[in-house]
C-alpha cells in the first residue's frame, strides 16, 4: 500500500466543503474514486474543485479549512 | 501550393490562459481598457527570445500552465513567473529560446514564485487584431482568440517566424524578480481620508487578495480608512468612500467603503464613483502582474520625480534587454 502526497495545483484558499456548514467533501479514510471532488480552490473569483485524479483512501489532511495554499503544498495523503 | 498553416494546439487551458500583446491603448475614455500583458517586460523579453517584435502576442497563462500540442517546428520561450515549461514531459529552462518539433508537447511544473507566465512563439500568435491589437479583453468579449480565454482543442494559428539562436538565454541579472513594495503617487482623492489613515496605509502590511485579477487587484490586511466628515456632493453616493463619478487611472487605487484596496489593472474599468487615495507607478505595474494570492505588500509613498525616476530605470533596463537579445 504506498502512500502518496496530493499537491495543489494552483495558489487560492482551500476549502473542505462546498458552503459553510456543509459537511466536509471528504473526510479521513474516505474512499476516494477518480474524479472525487476534495476541496475547492478560491482564486480569481472561481472556485475551482480538486479532483482526485487516483482512486484510493484519504488517509489525511495537511491544510485545513480556508487556509490560504500555494502551489505545489501538499493538500492529502492518498493511500493507493 | 500555399503552405501549410503553422498551428497550435491547447490540449490543456490552464486555469486562465489568453492571447495577449502589449495592448490596446486609445479606447479607454470609450471604456475599453488597455488590456495586453500584465507584466509587459516579461512577454518583450520572451519575444526577443524567439526572434518576434516586442510587441507580437503571446500567451498569459496564470497560477496553472496550459498543455500545448505544436503542429509546427517553432522555438518558444517561458518567462514571468517561475513556472518550468517541459518539452514532452522534460523539464527544460525558463528565458531560453527552445526548439520545439512539430508533434512535440509543451507543459509545465507548479508555480514556484510569480504569478504569470509569459509564453511567446515564434512568428506570434496570428489571431485578429481589434482596435490595434491581439490583446484578449475577456469581460468585453475582445480581441484574442474568440475574446475568451483559451479552451481544450481551440488552435491557434502562428505567424512567419524568422530563424533564431536555439538555447540563448536572458542573463539572470535581467529577470525581473517580483517585489514586495509598490510605489505610489497620493492623490487625487486622498484628501477624503484622514493624515493619520494615510499613514497607516503606508504603513501597514497588506495581503494580495484571492480575487485578484486582470481587472483589479484587491488586497486586504490593514486597517480600514477613516474619512474626512462631509456633505455628499450632488451626485455623489451616501457612502464617504463615494465621489462624484470621475476617471479611473490605469493603476489608480479605490478603496471601496474603505476597508480593501484595489490596484486597476490591464482590464479596467475606466470610471466610477469610488474615491482612489492613489496611483501605483507606471514602472511596478508589472510587478503587480507577479502577485499570488495571500503575498504580503506595502504601499510605498513616491513623488513625480521618483516615479519619472523609476521610469528611467524600466526603459534602461528594458534597453539593456534588447542589447543582450539583439
Amino acid at each position: 500500500m504506498a502512500l502518496k502526497t496530493i499537491q495543489s495545483p494552483i495558489p487560492g484558499t482551500f476549502y473542505r466543503a462546498a458552503n459553510p456548514g456543509d459537511p466536509p467533501f471528504k473526510a479521513e479514510n474516505d474512499p476516494v474514486a477518480v474524479g472525487d471532488t476534495v476541496g475547492l480552490i478560491e482564486v480569481m473569483k472561481t472556485f475551482t474543485p480538486v479532483l482526485a485524479e487516483e482512486a484510493g483512501t484519504l488517509k489525511g489532511f495537511h491544510v485545513e479549512n480556508e487556509d490560504a495554499i500555494m502551489a505545489g503544498q501538499p493538500l492529502y495523503d492518498l493511500e493507493a | 501550393m500555399a503552405e501549410p498553416e503553422s498551428t497550435i494546439e491547447i490540449v490543456k487551458p490552464g486555469l486562465s490562459t489568453t492571447v495577449q500583446d502589449l495592448g490596446r491603448p486609445g479606447y479607454y475614455h470609450l471604456g475599453i481598457p488597455l488590456s495586453g500583458a500584465m507584466d509587459r517586460e516579461s512577454l518583450i523579453a520572451a519575444n526577443l527570445l524567439v526572434g518576434n517584435d516586442e510587441g507580437a502576442a503571446g500567451l498569459e497563462a496564470v497560477f496553472l500552465g496550459p498543455e500545448i500540442r505544436f503542429a509546427a517546428d517553432a522555438t518558444v520561450a517561458v518567462t514571468g513567473a517561475d513556472m518550468p515549461p517541459k518539452l514532452d514531459g522534460v523539464e527544460q529552462p525558463g528565458w531560453t529560446a527552445l526548439s520545439v518539433r512539430s508533434g512535440q508537447v509543451l507543459s509545465f511544473g507548479f508555480l514556484k514564485a510569480g504569478a504569470r507566465a509569459s509564453i511567446a512563439v515564434s512568428g506570434g500568435i496570428d489571431v485578429p487584431v481589434v482596435l490595434g491589437s491581439r490583446a484578449t479583453y475577456a469581460l468585453g468579449a475582445l480581441g484574442g482568440h474568440e475574446g475568451r480565454a483559451l479552451k481544450a482543442g481551440d488552435r491557434l494559428r502562428l505567424g512567419r517566424g524568422r530563424p533564431v539562436g536555439e538555447g540563448r538565454n536572458l542573463p539572470a541579472a535581467l529577470r525581473r524578480k517580483a517585489e514586495p513594495v509598490l510605489r505610489m503617487l497620493p492623490g487625487l482623492y486622498d484628501h477624503r481620508v484622514t493624515g493619520e489613515a494615510t499613514e497607516r496605509f503606508f504603513a501597514d502590511p497588506w495581503k494580495v487578495a484571492p480575487e485578484a485579477d486582470r481587472i483589479g487587484y484587491r488586497f486586504r490586511g490593514g486597517h480600514p480608512l477613516d474619512f474626512v466628515p462631509r456633505e455628499p456632493p450632488f451626485g455623489a453616493g451616501s457612502d464617504p468612500s463615494n465621489i462624484v463619478d470621475s476617471c479611473y487611472p490605469y493603476g489608480s487605487i479605490q478603496v471601496p467603503g474603505g476597508t480593501e484596496p484595489i490596484v486597476l489593472h490591464r482590464d479596467a474599468v475606466s470610471g466610477g464613483g469610488y474615491f482612489m487615495i492613489g496611483t501605483v507607478i507606471a514602472a511596478d505595474m508589472d510587478l503587480i502582474g507577479q502577485l499570488q494570492p495571500h503575498q504580503p505588500v506595502h504601499f510605498a509613498r513616491t513623488d513625480m520625480a521618483g516615479a519619472l525616476a523609476a521610469r528611467r530605470e524600466t526603459a534602461e533596463r528594458l534597453a539593456r534587454i534588447r542589447d543582450a537579445l539583439a
